[in-house]
């Protein structure tokens, strides 16, 4: 089966970009990536079209994983998320993590073709419980 | 729903959040990050250019659609929880509701912004608006429409002494404590518009 995917969603359509390089410096091709950032208008803010899209082009049948920054983007992905068809819904989730670190670390996880629950895992060990 | 009132109303909640933009702006800087007042106006700005279609709409359908409107357009964490509330009120609601119809719908739909905010009364945001809102719109009675408005007014004013412990105002903590939330300020304001609309 292919490696979870990774989406990343940032306030800043920069951070986005940023974070995502750093993951494909990391991890290469291994995994589906995808990011996005800002609001319809393009300035500070996060998009759930464009979450939602971001979400398609990172997709992986083993699932997808999504690293937010402030609660904005928490709140729209979980939006977006409730927007895909049923079949999918459960094989996206937010991971309590920082975004560009968490970003990295799931990535990482995600390339060793660890399932998404374990993506998810790694990644939110980075956050204090 | 008569064509005419619906559009009324939708003119208005639209028209009292763009009017008071600037201010919500205001409000957000003080505790946010500033965003509200512009984020909101767009929303209502796309609902508004709609507004003919949407009249004519069964109240039900016009509710959702404006929801998913302000869930596409806003930007920021309050498009889905004003997408959500529209939304929800759109699946209670018949086509030509009663007050205890308006009742019952407004506190699932208050229940559903609580879902999707994972926050409570009493943190410093939209919902302590219109839970008092819910509470006075329950009880029934004389004068409820004058009622309903001004708790919805003083609900927003007793934000102010309140800490923020959900968004990005909680980031301030104690200092969250002395501005009004701009999330209970657009509530407040959508409510004496809706109250506005019906009173003439």
């Amino acid at each position: 089966m292919a490696n979870v995917g990774i989406v990343i969603v940032s306030h800043s359509p920069k951070v986005a970009e940023g974070a995502a390089d750093m993951v494909r410096q990391m991890v290469g091709e291994a995994v589906p990536l995808a990011y996005t950032g800002g609001n319809p208008e393009g300035g500070l803010g996060t998009d759930v079209a464009a979450i939602l899209v971001a979400i398609e082009r990172a997709w992986s049948d083993a699932g997808v994983a999504v690293l937010v920054d402030l609660g904005g983007a928490e709140t729209n992905t979980e939006m977006a998320i409730e927007m895909l068809d049923e079949g999918r819904r459960h094989k996206v989730i937010v991971c309590n993590a920082p975004i560009v670190e968490g970003a990295v670390i799931a990535a990482t996880e995600a390339s060793g073709g660890s399932p998404l629950k374990a993506v998810k895992h790694t990644a939110e060990e980075l956050s204090p419980q | 729903m008569d064509q005419i009132l619906q559009k009324r109303l939708i003119e208005a909640v639209a028209g009292a959040v763009i009017e008071h933009a600037d201010e919500l702006t205001r409000l957000d800087q003080a505790i946010g990050d500033g965003d509200h007042g512009l984020n909101m106006k767009r929303g209502f700005e796309a609902v508004l250019a709609e507004v003919d279609g949407l009249a004519g709409k069964p109240l039900p359908d016009a509710l959702r659609t404006i929801g998913t409107q302000l869930v596409m357009k806003v930007g920021g964490a309050s498009g889905p929880l004003y997408g959500t509330l529209f939304m929800a009120l759109g699946k209670e609601l018949p086509d030509v509701p009663t007050t205890v119809d308006i009742a019952r719908a407004f506190g699932n739909a208050i229940d559903a912004v609580k879902a999707r905010g994972k926050s409570d009364t009493g943190q410093k945001t939209m919902l302590d608006v219109l839970a008092p809102v819910h509470a006075e719109l329950a009880t029934g009675g004389e004068r409820l429409l004058a009622r309903v408005k001004d708790r919805a007014a003083e609900a927003a004013v007793a934000t102010v002494p309140m800490k923020a412990v959900r968004g990005r105002a909680s980031f301030l903590g104690e200092r969250s404590i002395g501005h009004m939330d701009p999330g209970a300020r657009s509530s407040s304001l959508m409510v004496v518009a809706v109250c506005d609309v019906f009173g003439d």
